[in-house]
């Protein structure tokens, strides 16, 4: 339970149906010092709210230390994977370690006999056991972050919100149930950067991450310098100053050489991919023996889009090929959907096309 | 469910001997303060709460300050008698000390305890004969192990090198008879089955503070505010029906326990066991088993325990209380079952019944 008005319907709709319900919230960092506020308790607001939501429920609620291991498997992750040149996605870290395994594992030591969460997605019991389809509110819809949930984990958990139409159907039900946090608006960004300025967290962490160095172009020519790779996410366009320009075309990053401190820079049209390799895969379905179509996402804010993938199962490797080629930032997670289902989905890698080259051409 | 409460060492059940005066101190009402009839009356209760409080810890009622708990006793005596000195604290003090120690004045220096909990005398002299003029904070009694510092022999040291002693006498008060050889006393009227609200800083005589909150000049100009009589005169009725003879009952029901930890648990230790503790609290450190998990588990099954200190926010932090003492990983890992002074004689046969099914649900998940 974060506190807010997604967890806090959940654990109102199980109360509601009977069930016995045990309300948990992760402390994964110390508020106070988050938002740089001398004297702020380390819990915030959201804690408290919880607190008051499972007073309200008359359900047991406990809040769960969880500092020490959010720091090392989420943020810390977070600001490697920035000094590797990647752009990481935090929240598939937190569910994979944090939720998904500790919290999982902790409700099946209590005695638990499942773990409901305010994800919008849907668990579906399917011929060959449960499967994880998208929400029913595609503008909500949450599945892209849960690829990683194992068919064990996936087994065990809940996701009471998957079916509502959309937010606002959530927000009816947060006051059908009379609870407080029915208007409070929505998280917005990385919980952990609450001002947005993520790269001071990588920096803070991973000094190497905030070097300065040369932006240059596929072609070789140095068109400018750069204040630290972890400012930079492929695809971007913003933040190149006198690099975002080339003879008057703009300019986009195609790619970051972390080795050499380098943001590589490019027209729009050299950015696509014919074909992203994807690592770490977490399969929701049977691998296929073959090539076969699906849709994917590659990125958290965009619909499905129709692609070939290709398994490698003695390399662990998935090779997508996008029916139209597409931008592909590493770090960012790449998942498969066949219309509704998640079939898995696994991290993007770097392609190694034309970051290499860069070099030999100047 | 049934609910078996053994967390006394965070709030002890009201005594009916506090609940009476409570309530008779709210119907009589008045101000204390005031100069009319009604104040009157509230100021007789008052004092005789006072003289109460004092005779039973052997202090002159002048020197009996009321505040409004032990936290605030405790700040107000490592305020105000660490002026000017080196502020020497006690590893596993509490926090309501720790706290309130001076960060300015080159900070405060910890006095180590040894594997058994209790002060390392040693390292106090040499800490002692180091510097110039200190106040040494020692706990009576931990919270979290019951263990107990040799208040004695560390007044007694503190004499020889011209110390301020102040003693944290929160949870060993009532429980276990007590030595008047510190220069401060701090007292909690809710662990000693009084309400909460009202606490107490008992001084040796001649000995003067500056207030934390001057206000109106109340309690001889230590502690401003209107005493909070009713629940004054319940940690007074409480104080003088907490006798340490009574409290050996618990005693037998916690070394029940521990026997029969023994026999089901042999990975499971007690901390501070050598030493000696307080009659009704046991530190069981159950290694590769998150405290926090096991408070949430029993607390599941009914059983109110707790594990260090909570925090505001309600979760569960390492103990420094464990690691001082050497338990390193472990420290992590034990919970406190803390009998109240109405501890039922079955308390020990239904904590074991459900800490076996706790342990053999999460123990074997743990290895």
């Amino acid at each position: 339970m974060s506190g807010g008005v997604d967890s806090s319907v959940v654990a109102g709709l199980l109360k509601a149906e009977g069930h016995e319900v045990v309300g948990a919230t992760l402390q994964l960092y110390d508020h106070g010092a988050a938002v740089s506020r001398k004297g702020a308790c380390c819990a915030g607001q959201d804690i408290h709210d919880a607190r008051r939501v499972a007073d309200l429920l008359d359900i047991p609620h406990y809040v769960l230390d969880r500092e020490t291991r959010f720091r090392d498997a989420v943020v810390q992750d977070f600001a490697d994977s920035y000094a590797r040149g990647e752009t990481p996605i935090p929240c598939v870290r937190c569910n994979q370690t944090v939720k998904f395994h500790d919290l999982l594992d902790l409700a099946q030591g209590l005695g638990c006999e499942a773990l409901a969460t305010g994800h919008y997605a849907r668990r579906v019991e399917g011929a060959a056991g449960p499967e994880l389809h998208r929400a029913a509110d595609p503008a909500r819809d949450q599945s892209y972050f849960l690829f990683a949930t194992t068919p064990a984990q996936l087994a065990f958990s809940r996701f009471p919100l998957g079916g509502f139409a959309d937010k606002a159907a959530v927000r009816a039900e947060a006051q059908r149930l009379g609870l407080p946090v029915a208007e409070k608006p929505d998280s917005q960004d990385i919980c952990f950067v609450p001002e947005g300025r993520y790269h001071q967290v990588v920096e803070g962490l991973r000094p190497d991450a905030a070097e300065a160095g040369e932006i240059v172009h596929l072609d070789g020519r140095v068109l400018g310098r750069h204040a630290g790779i972890a400012r930079y996410t492929v695809g971007q366009g913003r933040g190149l100053g006198e690099a975002s320009r080339d003879a008057g075309q703009p300019l986009y990053v195609a790619a970051l050489e972390p080795g050499r401190r380098r943001v590589v820079v490019g027209p729009r049209a050299a950015l696509p991919q014919q074909a992203v390799p994807v690592g770490e895969m977490n399969w929701l379905a049977p691998p296929p023996a073959a090539p076969r179509r699906c849709q994917v996402k590659l990125r958290a804010r965009e619909a499905p889009q129709e692609a070939l993938v290709e398994w490698d199962a003695a390399a662990a490797t998935l090779l997508v090929r996008p029916a139209v080629p597409a931008i592909a930032a590493p770090g960012q997670a790449c998942v498969l959907y066949d219309g509704e289902r998640v079939l898995g989905g696994g991290f993007i890698r770097r392609a190694g096309l034309g970051v290499d080259m860069v070099g030999t051409a100047a | 469910m049934n609910e078996l409460y053994l967390d006394a060492n965070a709030t002890e059940p009201l005594r009916p001997e506090a609940r009476a005066a409570v309530l008779a101190a709210l119907e009589a009402g008045g101000n204390p303060s005031s100069v009319h009839g009604a104040g009157r009356a509230a100021r007789r209760l008052l004092e005789g709460a006072r003289e109460d409080l004092a005779a039973r810890f052997g202090a002159r009622p002048q020197d009996v300050i009321f505040t409004g708990g032990g936290t605030e006793a405790n700040a107000l005596a490592v305020r105000g008698l660490g002026q000017g000195r080196r502020v020497l604290l006690g590893a596993t003090e509490h926090a309501a000390v720790l706290a309130a120690a001076p960060r300015d004045t080159g900070g405060a220096e910890t006095i180590p305890v040894r594997p058994d909990g209790t002060a390392d005398l040693a390292a106090l002299e040499a800490l002692l004969a180091s510097g110039g003029p200190a106040l040494v904070c020692l706990m009576a009694a931990n919270n979290e192990t019951g263990v107990l510092h040799p208040i004695p022999e560390v007044a007694a040291l503190c004499a020889r090198h011209g110390a301020l002693l102040h003693v944290d006498a929160v949870q060993a008060a009532g429980r276990v008879a007590m030595d008047r050889a510190a220069d401060s006393l701090a007292l909690s009227g809710h662990k000693l089955g009084g309400p909460p609200g009202a606490g107490a800083l008992l001084l040796r005589p001649g000995l003067h503070l500056p207030a934390l909150i001057a206000g109106g000049g109340q309690e001889r100009g230590r502690r401003g505010g209107t005493e909070p009589l009713p629940a004054i005169a319940g940690m007074a009725a409480a104080a003088t029906a907490a006798v340490p003879e009574a409290a050996g009952r618990l005693a037998v029901l916690r070394d029940r326990i521990a026997a029969g930890l023994r026999a089901l648990a042999p990975e499971a230790v007690i901390a501070g066991e050598a030493a000696p503790r307080l009659p009704n609290t046991l530190s069981i450190v159950l290694p590769g088993v998150p405290a926090e998990t096991q408070v949430i588990a029993l607390d599941l099954m009914g059983l109110r325990v707790s594990a260090g200190a909570a925090c505001s926010s309600g979760k569960v932090a390492r103990s420094h209380v464990l690691a001082a003492m050497g338990f390193g990983e472990a420290a992590g890992c034990g919970i406190r079952v803390s009998l109240p002074w109405n501890a039922a004689e079955d308390a020990p046969e239904r904590f074991l019944e459900a800490w076996a099914a706790m342990r053999a649900r999460l123990s074997r998940r743990a290895a």
